[in-house]
C-alpha cells in the first residue's frame, strides 16, 4: 500500500470517528429536540460518509477494485438521512414537543 | 394490454437494474434476467404511489448542483461542530420559507437539501406548497437564512426545473 | 499506523452510541427516543466498516446494507407512530 493512501485513510478515518462523536455530543446536550435534530442528520452522516470513503481507498489499494456496497450504503443514508429528520421533525411538531426559551419563531399547529 | 409491458418510468427503471447489478457481485446472466424483471416489476407496483409523472428537468445541471451541495456539507459541518463543542449557547429559530418552485420533486429536492447542510433542517411544508417552514440551529436574522437558501439552492433548481 | 487509527476510530464511535443510549434513555420525548435509535444504527453501520476493515474482509458489507435499509424503515415507522397512532392507515 502506497503511503499516501496510508495517511489519506488515517486523515478520513480520524476525521469520521472525530464527527461522529460530535454528533453524539450535539445529540447529548443541546437542549432541546428540535436543535438535537442537526447532531444527527449531519455530523453523523458526514462522519460514516468519511469512514465509508477510507473504507473504500483501503480495499482499493489493496485489491484494486473499487468496492460499490460501500457507496450504495454512502448514497442510501445520505439519501434516507433528511426524509427520518424531516418526519421526526413533523412528528415532533404533531406532538408539540417543547422549545427552548430563546428559539425566535413558531412551528406550526396544524 | 400493452399497458402492462411498458416501463412507466423509464428512468427508475434504468436505476434500479444498475442498482441490481452493483448489488450481485458482478454482471452475469442470472443477475441481467432478475434485474430486468425488478426493473419492470417494481414500476408497475408502486405506480399507484406517483402522483403524477415526474416532469422533464435539465438534468444535465444536477452534478454541478451536486458538488455544490457536498461542498458545502463539509464546510458546514465543521461550523455545526464548532457550535456544539463551544459553550455559548446556540440561538435556534423558526424560519418560514417562501418558496418560488412548484413541482413536488423540485420542492423535495430542496427540502432535502437543506436538511442535509448543516444548520438547517426543513421542518414541513404546508399545504398549499407555498410556504417551507425552516429549523436554524444558530440564526440571528431569518433574513438571511432566507437570502443564503434562495441564492444558494433554490435559484440553481429554478433553472433546472424551467 | 492504519492499526492505530483504527483503534482509535473505534473508540470514538463507541463513545458516540455510548452518548446515543444516554439520550435514548433519558428521554425526555418520544421523538428524543426515536432519534437516539436513528443515530444509534448510523453508528452500527459505521462500527461495521470499521471491523470490516480491522478484519480485511469485505463479507460484513451486506449487512451494512441491510442496517441501513431496516433502520430507515423503522425511524420511519415509529415516526409515523407518533404522527398518526397507526403505521398503515
Amino acid at each position: 500500500m502506497s503511503q499516501f493512501a496510508e495517511y489519506a485513510i488515517c486523515l478520513l478515518l480520524l476525521t469520521g470517528g472525530a464527527f461522529t462523536l460530535i454528533g453524539a455530543i450535539g445529540l447529548a446536550r443541546l437542549p432541546d429536540f428540535y436543535t438535537r435534530l442537526h447532531g444527527p442528520t449531519k455530523a453523523t452522516t458526514v462522519g460514516v460518509g468519511a469512514i465509508m470513503l477510507s473504507s473504500v481507498i483501503y480495499f482499493s489499494s489493496r485489491d484494486g477494485s473499487i468496492g460499490i456496497s460501500e457507496i450504495l450504503v454512502t448514497v442510501f443514508l445520505f439519501m434516507t438521512a433528511p426524509v427520518s429528520a424531516n418526519i421526526l421533525a413533523k412528528a415532533a411538531m404533531h406532538m408539540g414537543v417543547r422549545t427552548v426559551e430563546n428559539t425566535q419563531g413558531k412551528p406550526w399547529d396544524q | 394490454m400493452f399497458d402492462r409491458l411498458s416501463f412507466p418510468q423509464p428512468w427508475l427503471s434504468l436505476i434500479l437494474f444498475v442498482i441490481w447489478q452493483f448489488l450481485s457481485d458482478g454482471v452475469s446472466g442470472a443477475s441481467v434476467v432478475l434485474g430486468l424483471i425488478l426493473a419492470w416489476s417494481i414500476p408497475q407496483m408502486t405506480q399507484a404511489f406517483w402522483p403524477e409523472r415526474p416532469t422533464f428537468f435539465k438534468s444535465w445541471r444536477m452534478p454541478a448542483y451536486l458538488m455544490r451541495v457536498i461542498f458545502d456539507i463539509v464546510v458546514a459541518s465543521f461550523q455545526v461542530a464548532k457550535l456544539i463543542l463551544s459553550p455559548r449557547k446556540p440561538r435556534p429559530m423558526f424560519v418560514a420559507y417562501p418558496l418560488e418552485l412548484e413541482q413536488p420533486l423540485a420542492i423535495t429536492i430542496l427540502a432535502s437539501t437543506i436538511s442535509l447542510t448543516p444548520g438547517t433542517v426543513s421542518v414541513d411544508v404546508s399545504d398549499d406548497n407555498k410556504i417551507l417552514l425552516v429549523h436554524a440551529l444558530d440564526a440571528e436574522n431569518g433574513d438571511d437564512v432566507i437570502d443564503a437558501i434562495r441564492t444558494r439552492y433554490e435559484k440553481p433548481l429554478l433553472e433546472m426545473f424551467e | 499506523m492504519i492499526t492505530i487509527a483504527l483503534y482509535l476510530t473505534i473508540g470514538m464511535v463507541t463513545l458516540a452510541a455510548v452518548l446515543n443510549v444516554y439520550r435514548l434513555i433519558k428521554g425526555p420525548d418520544a421523538p428524543d427516543r426515536v432519534l437516539a435509535l436513528d443515530t444509534l444504527y448510523i453508528n452500527a453501520i459505521a462500527l461495521i466498516i470499521l471491523l470490516c476493515i480491522t478484519l480485511g474482509t469485505r463479507m460484513y458489507l451486506e449487512s451494512a446494507l441491510l442496517i441501513a435499509v431496516m433502520g430507515f424503515v423503522g425511524t420511519v415507522a415509529m415516526a409515523k407512530y407518533l404522527k398518526r397512532g397507526s403505521v398503515i392507515e
